[in-house]
């Protein structure tokens, strides 16, 4: 049983909780996920550890309510506890001393783009950090996002806040004006946002990563449900990644195998109490 | 029953020499829920002897002297002593005897391959069926059970004050953690899911072990004092150096399974609507898929399903697909039903059910539709050529042989790779170079100091009894190294 020690809300059905649990709070680098399951009866799903506190034995969970397990989370509060956290699972994000980082989120994926940010930055590197939404009422965790970053520019589809436009155009401004070339791009958010990064940088040679959310069971490599195409071989995301080298990532595919469940969701979300229209993940 | 044979030993052996004479040349049948009932439904399929069965069957047993079966089992039971007593009617001892070599009877009496194992070399098989040994094993565990007898009746032990750490909950590491805490040492149990019983509770479905047995297993386990710990993962949560140093465990034991799903290289395989067995299992098994939306894990319903494989997992998950409600449930096997390594009983039970079953082919590729969901395999003929390495015949692909057929499933049971997350981590382990560890077969003592290793981890994947023996070989292996912090040879 994992407490939930605070829960706060950083947008319309994104809410961030605290949670109870030491060994992962002290294991955990950045770049791991835990696959989290609610009670009897529950789904696996997995999310990014967004933070950890490991003298308070705690991690931080960032939640975008999508579907019935995530809007079931989202509906806990403090004191209520999870039944079952296993990880941290996946491999860290490689992080070499001194690189110059330029950090996209979307959505989401910020939660995801902003321990890696903060490690960067820990250990010498230079941030430069965009982030990007369709409004102005989805940029999450902006200010802890500048807090690590040199640089920070927001961009939303609608121009209701920041630049108006899509990350992809801040992210060419941001090559453009750099100084020095950076070392890599960090791309979290929607599968499409991921992948028109990758169509920028990919003619650049700006190496850029990745992190992949395919549906996943177990987490530790005994299904193979995680299964994605990378560079022409089979990888398995929970043990092989998240993170990939984004050049190589078969998008498609990947987009197509998250529909798999797409009736059964359907089905599961009209269930949930607070059914809202079914809207697909980061 | 017990005032039948009056319980006195004269007396049995009066009414056995008696039986001998009109030995039954078959099996006493196994009485079974009907194949079109339980083809769409998670009912147990086999439902066990009677009393009056079971002592038929175990008159069956000439008590021959040279007693061969007990070598075909791998934790070598006294079989015809514990046969001897069911036919006394004195269950209750069947069970004892059973229970001192064997922790998890009702478990082994359901999915041992009996027929390459105790009941193959069993003397009344040279001319007749041999004795239903597991059917036996079974009767006499679940009576037990159900009259609330214990293994472990007998007083506990003095605590001997050592920690160990086993590492993975399946046969072998459930078998080295109870005989551990028999001699008093203080066990502690790290599982990746968060249920205990590997492939017990993940993979073998409900129709076949039912998951209550498992668990009345596991809760035997937590009474005499072993302390289970689910979600944690070896290698992430604590790494096997942090088991030692950082909390205290002076011995390790690695049970983690072959847990690997392997796919073959043709096309097509990440379609929506391809698994393996793993996944396909998982979902139903242990995440209970067949009762969605009441659970919320979702599983593709095919109505044609294509199960690739001939072992004990391809035919769970062939089952599986019908229970979910497929209406044509195919196995595709490259090799003919001869060499299937799959239990007999659960290829006469799959036929039974209606499963169609191609021999000698074997897939090329997987076709999709524009919603990249299955819609057809791509198949060739084979024929068997000479032996392979494992004395079987290969299979050949017969030019220009390929066909069709129409499925939206597609689960592949072609076998099982070692998990790389532990050896990752733990960097002075030995592998061999299909990721296996390198373990002594006598003592699973590894060339890591401390660190013991058994089951499917080391020996790829076998059985549920070979996992248990090598869990109980390591036990008593460890139990010597705790009492001798420096040996030798260990
Ligand atoms: C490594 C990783 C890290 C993630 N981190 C976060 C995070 O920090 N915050 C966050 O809000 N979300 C995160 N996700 C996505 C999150 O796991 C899914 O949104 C969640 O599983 C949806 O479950 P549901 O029942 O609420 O919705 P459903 O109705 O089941 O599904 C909604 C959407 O989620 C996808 N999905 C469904 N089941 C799974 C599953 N078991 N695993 C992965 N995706 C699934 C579906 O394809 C669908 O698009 C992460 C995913 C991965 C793989
Ligand atoms: C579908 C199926 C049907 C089968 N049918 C039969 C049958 O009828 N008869 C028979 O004799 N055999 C059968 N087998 C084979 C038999 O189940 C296995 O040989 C046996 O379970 C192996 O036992 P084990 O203890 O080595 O590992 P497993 O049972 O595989 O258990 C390993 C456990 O370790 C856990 N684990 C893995 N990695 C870690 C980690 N890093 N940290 C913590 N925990 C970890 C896993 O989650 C799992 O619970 C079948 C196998 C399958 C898959
Ligand atoms: S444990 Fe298995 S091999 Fe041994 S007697 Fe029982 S059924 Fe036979
Ligand atoms: S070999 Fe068969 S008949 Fe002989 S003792 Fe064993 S079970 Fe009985
Ligand atoms: S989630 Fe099962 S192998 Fe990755």
């Amino acid at each position: 049983m994992h407490r939930i020690l605070s829960r706060e809300a950083l947008a319309p059905d994104v809410v961030r909780f605290w949670v109870d649990a030491p060994p992962i709070a002290r294991k955990r680098r950045p770049g791991q996920f835990v696959i989290v399951r609610l009670g009897e009866g529950g789904e696996r799903i997995p999310l990014t550890i967004a933070d950890a506190d490991p003298k308070r034995g705690a991690i931080a969970l960032v939640v975008q309510g999508v579907g019935k397990t995530t809007r079931d989370l989202n509906a806990m509060e403090p004191g209520d506890a999870i039944q079952d956290v296993a990880g941290p699972l996946g491999l860290p994000t490689k992080i070499e001393p001194g690189q110059r980082v330029c950090c996209v989120g979307g959505g989401i994926g910020t939660a995801v783009v902003l321990p890696i940010a903060r490690a960067v930055r820990e250990a010498g590197g230079h941030v430069v950090s965009i982030l990007g939404a369709r409004t102005r009422d989805l940029i999450i965790l902006e200010d802890d996002v500048r807090a690590v970053s040199h640089t920070c520019v927001v961009t939303t589809d609608d121009g209701s806040y920041g630049q108006k436009g899509l990350v992809t155009d801040a992210l060419r401004e941001a090559i453009a004006k750099a100084p020095e070339p950076f070392h890599e791009v960090v791309a979290i958010g929607p599968l499409p946002m991921m992948r028109a990064v990758c169509e920028l940088t990919r003619p650049l040679g700006l190496r850029t990563i990745v992190s992949l959310n395919p549906v996943m069971v177990d987490g530790t490599g005994m299904c193979g449900g995680c299964r994605v195409t990378v560079g022409g071989e089979q990888k398995f995301v929970c043990v092989d990644g998240p993170e990939f080298d984004g050049h190589q990532v078969d998008f498609g595919e990947l987009m197509a195998r998250l529909t798999a469940y797409k009736e059964q969701e359907a089905v599961a979300c009209a269930r949930h109490p607070v059914a809202g229209p079914f809207t697909p993940a980061w | 029953m017990r005032s039948a044979s009056g319980g006195g030993a004269v007396h049995a052996r009066v009414v056995r020499s008696m039986a001998k004479k009109i030995t039954q040349k078959t099996k006493t049948p196994m009485p079974c829920v009907d194949p079109a009932v339980r083809s769409r439904a998670f009912v147990e399929v086999a439902s066990g002897y009677t009393e009056e069965m079971a002592v038929a069957e175990a008159n069956r047993c000439i008590l021959c002297k040279n007693r061969p079966c007990i070598a075909g089992c791998p934790v070598e039971i006294d079989i015809p002593k514990f046969i001897q007593k069911v036919a006394e009617g004195d269950f209750e001892g069947a069970f004892q005897t059973l229970t001192e070599k064997n922790v998890l009877p009702a478990i082994c009496g359901r999915v041992c391959p009996q027929e390459d194992q105790c009941e193959k070399l069993c003397t009344l098989g040279v001319k007749f069926e041999p004795v239903a040994i597991g059917r036996l094993e079974r009767f006499v565990a679940d009576r037990a059970a159900a009259f609330g007898s214990q293994s472990d009746s007998g007083t506990s032990p003095q605590p001997t004050g050592h920690k160990v750490a086993v590492v993975g909950s399946g046969p072998a590491g459930l078998t080295v953690a109870a005989d551990l805490a028999k001699m008093g040492h203080s066990v502690t149990i790290f599982e990746a899911l968060h249920e205990a019983g590997g492939v017990l509770m993940y993979g073998i479905p409900e129709f076949r072990l039912p998951k209550e047995i498992v668990q009345r297993e596991i809760h035997g386990l937590e009474r005499i004092g072993v302390e289970l710990k689910v979600n944690h993962v070896i290698g992430r949560t604590f790494t096997v150096d942090d088991l030692f140093e950082e909390l205290g465990y002076e011995a390790v034991f690695i049970g983690t399974g072959a847990g690997l799903p392997h796919f073959p290289k043709i096309p097509g395989v990440n379609l929506i609507g391809v698994y393996s067995a793993n996944e396909y299992l998982t979902r139903s098994n242990l995440m209970k898929a067949y009762k969605f939306p009441e659970t919320d894990t979702p599983i593709v319903h095919g109505r044609r399903v294509a199960v690739i494989g001939g072992g004990n997992t391809a035919m769970d998950a062939v089952r599986t697909a019908l229970r979910l409600g497929a209406e044509h449930a195919y196995l595709v096997y490259r090799r003919t039903e001869h060499e299937m390594p799959a239990r007999l009983e659960e290829i006469e039970h799959a036929k039974e059910e209606g499963v169609e079953i191609s021999f000698l082919a074997a897939p090329v590729g997987i076709l999709g539709d524009d919603r990249k969901r299955v819609c057809a395999m791509r198949c060739i003929r084979m024929e068997l050529g000479e032996p392979d390495a494992s004395g079987r015949r290969s299979p050949v692909p017969q030019p220009g042989s390929e066909f069709e057929i129409d499925v939206d499933v597609v689960v592949f049971a072609v076998g099982q790779g070692a998990n790389p997350l532990i050896r990752s981590t733990t960097p002075d382990l030995h592998v061999n170079k299909w990721g296996n560890i390198c373990a002594d077969a006598a003592t699973g003592a590894t060339e890591k100091k401390g660190v013991f290793a058994g089951g499917d981890i080391v020996t790829g994947g076998a059985t549920v009894i070979s996992a248990m023996g090598a869990g109980r070989r390591a036990a008593r292996a460890i139990d010597v190294y705790l009492r001798n912090p420096l040996p030798d040879g260990v």
